[in-house]
């Protein structure tokens, strides 16, 4: 697996994709610290970039990258390797070259404008944190996806709908049904519905730590428990974990009966 | 003749010295032949100063009723061993208490106790005294025309039930109160029926309830001074013609926490304040005829929320910078005027580089709509989603009202402030 693991690495890492990646959030790193010079409010700004992007593009290049590498697997798939380590290796390879990007492209910047004398390096690392699994989790759902559907054009699409259905669409469904039941207590079913979508627990958990823990404190005594106690983040990290591995059960055991 | 005249002038110097000597000055410390305070004012006289020196005085009921200043040298301990009884109380008029250090009030909860207490009271000054651990600090009910300065209050007040104000007046008129310093009390300043008065250069900080708080309290002044991590707030309720002015709200940052409260506040002027970092900057029921001008509102989580009807009010040359929300509004009615405010969040442009943007900015978002009636859908803040509906409202006003709006935005904010 460990071979596997590097092979896909430096497969991507010779790719150009893998450097536009890393620069584009280079370069996003430095604007924002140059137009903001503050710190803190960086950190606001690249959240909201973080927790959009970051999951289209795990999504987008998971898909591609298993679509692309389809013809080497089916000529690893002949040796006696199990199927398994061929394709979490592969997984890890995407993933962490991935993170890699993001961590370098957006630690550099912080680090040259001096993060470790400011205050605000808690927040920092758990927005890198939250990036990072962001990227395991989504590459993993692309891989779900991509390994489910053999034909690549409906792949890709049914990719860029969970991700738009993530991203988007499931806050609207929570807001309509918030709005349609507002007469009923809200708190416990406004938490839930915030562990069922990645993007909006990465999302908390981050808030949590800034702005919103005393605007929804405010609203009931389960947010007050949840968002002001240390509770709440040990349990969105948690959730962030399940993230991962369920998606890979689900590769592990489409893999099983699957026909190359 | 000359003679006579030399000796006139040395006669009535003699004369006003002898007068001037009727005022007599008594010593009290643990060596000296007065050893109390109490029997110190009992030996005093109308214009006598006693004057006590470092020590350690165990004394509760110190009864003052005629016109003496009793000042503190060193500032020397009165120690009331949590008994529960006020340490010094007045009713006079013409007098000064300054430089003591009162410690250990005990609390009750029939009596209202004070280190110092003052009824009735007139033309008087008390200054530069230090409490520590009192049930009240000072109270003073149906005074007139006193100066409460420099004065420093500290408690460790645990629960709103049982713990005291740092200044508790009421039915008094023409007070001054400037310069103190207030911790840890319930509420740091509280005044009910105080009229005419001036509230000046003090710190409020860590009180477990408000760092100021009036009711009933008309034409007074506010000004210079600083609110800081109260439990909630400063809260101004049912007064009219008000001042405030150069004031700073900051970090009142909780699950229930105002910058400003305001109820039923009519015909007020609220300019120059900064308020920075609260739950809610400006809480405004049911408040009318206001001016809100050059103020700052950094980093709140509501900026100005609005409960309750108000009309008539006008903001204008105030910055509005990265509040989570600009504004929250409960009716589609709107009859209070916003123009040339400073918006961090307005994206318009200025063809003409007049300085004033060419579109109307509208402060209320269609998510703070949302939040309004469901305060439960707060945890999609900053989520893509709510991004698009606030643009699309944006574009196409349908729940926020059509007339609350910025016309003339700024582009660039008033009066810049450094921020720590």
């Amino acid at each position: 697996m460990l071979k596997i693991l590097k092979y896909s690495i430096f497969d991507l890492l010779r790719s150009r994709w893998s450097y536009v990646y890393f620069v584009f959030y280079l370069i996003l790193g430095f604007v924002l610290l140059f137009l903001n010079n503050d710190v803190n409010k960086a950190i606001i700004t690249l959240m909201n970039i973080i927790i959009v992007l970051t999951p289209l593009i795990g999504t987008i290049f998971g898909v591609m990258y298993y679509y692309n590498s389809k013809e080497f697997t089916e000529l690893l798939l002949a040796q006696p390797i199990k199927r398994n380590k061929i394709f979490i290796g592969q997984y890890l390879g995407v993933s962490l070259s991935l993170t890699l990007s993001l961590v370098l492209g957006i630690g550099i910047p912080f680090v040259l404008y001096g993060l470790f004398k400011s205050a605000s390096i808690f927040d920092f690392g758990l927005l890198i944190v939250v990036g990072a699994f962001l990227n395991f989790i989504f590459v993993a759902l692309a891989y779900n996806i991509a390994i489910s559907n053999e034909n690549k054009i409906k792949g890709f699409g049914y990719a860029i709908l969970m991700w738009l259905f993530l991203a988007v669409v499931y806050d609207g469904i929570f807001m309509i049904l918030a709005i349609k039941f507002q007469e009923y207590p809200l708190d416990k079913f406004a938490l839930t519905s915030m562990m069922f979508n990645p993007i909006d627990l990465s999302r908390t958990l981050i808030l949590l730590k800034l702005d919103i823990s005393a605007l929804l404190g405010y609203t009931g005594a389960v947010f007050k428990e949840f968002f002001g106690t240390s509770k709440g983040l040990l349990t969105s990290l948690f959730i962030l974990c399940l993230w991962v591995v369920f998606p890979l059960l689900r590769i592990h055991l489409k893999l099983r009966k699957k026909d190359f | 003749m000359r003679f006579f005249k030399k000796y006139f002038f040395l006669l009535t110097l003699l004369i006003a010295f002898t007068v001037k000597s009727q005022t007599k000055t008594i010593t009290v410390c643990n060596t000296c032949d007065v050893k109390s305070i109490k029997d110190g004012i009992d030996l005093a006289q109308d214009k006598d100063t006693v004057l006590v020196k470092k020590g350690i005085y165990n004394e509760t009921r110190i009864f003052i009723n005629k016109s003496i200043h009793l000042i503190g040298e060193n500032f020397p301990i009165i120690d009331a061993e949590n008994k529960t009884d006020s340490v010094i109380a007045v009713k006079a008029k013409d007098f000064s208490i300054s430089g003591f250090r009162i410690k250990n009030v005990g609390l009750s909860y029939t009596k209202e106790i004070a280190a110092i207490y003052t009824s009735h009271c007139t033309n008087f000054t008390i200054s530069n005294n230090i409490i520590e651990n009192c049930f009240y600090a000072f109270i003073m009910q149906r005074a007139n025309y006193g100066v409460l300065t420099n004065n420093k209050v500290n408690g460790h007040a645990i629960v709103e039930t049982s713990a005291g104000n740092g200044f508790h007046l009421w039915k008094c008129k023409n007070m001054r109160i400037e310069k103190n310093t207030i911790s840890g009390m319930r509420d740091g300043i509280y005044l009910e029926f105080v009229n005419k008065s001036f509230i000046s250069h003090n710190k409020s900080e860590n009180n477990i309830r408000y760092g100021l708080h009036f009711m009933f309290s008309h034409h007074n002044e506010y000004h210079h001074n600083e609110f800081k991590k109260n439990g909630a707030g400063v809260a101004v309720m049912f007064s009219k013609y008000i001042k405030m002015h150069h004031n700073t709200f900051h970090f009142n940052w909780g699950t229930a926490s105002y910058g400003l409260l305001l109820k039923e506040i009519y015909d007020a002027e609220i300019v120059d304040n900064v308020f920075e970092q609260n739950t809610i900057g400006i809480n405004i029921d049911g408040c009318n005829r206001i001016t809100y001008k050059n103020n700052h509102f950094v980093r709140n989580g509501w900026a100005l929320k609005f409960t309750g009807g108000c009309y008539k009010n006008i903001f204008e040359y105030n910055n509005f910078m990265h509040n989570a929300f600009d504004l929250s509004y409960n009716s589609r009615l709107n009859d209070n005027e916003f123009e040339a405010n400073y918006w961090s969040e307005y994206t318009g442009y200025d063809l003409n580089k007049d300085g004033i943007g060419d579109v109307p900015f509208r402060p209320v978002k269609l998510f703070s709509y949302v939040v309004n009636k469901t305060p439960e859908t707060l945890v999609l803040l900053r989520s893509l989603f709510v991004d698009i509906i606030n643009f699309s409202e944006k574009v196409s006003p349908v729940f926020t009202p059509d007339n609350l709006k910025d016309k003339k935005p700024l582009m660039k904010p008033i009066n810049p402030i450094q921020l720590n």
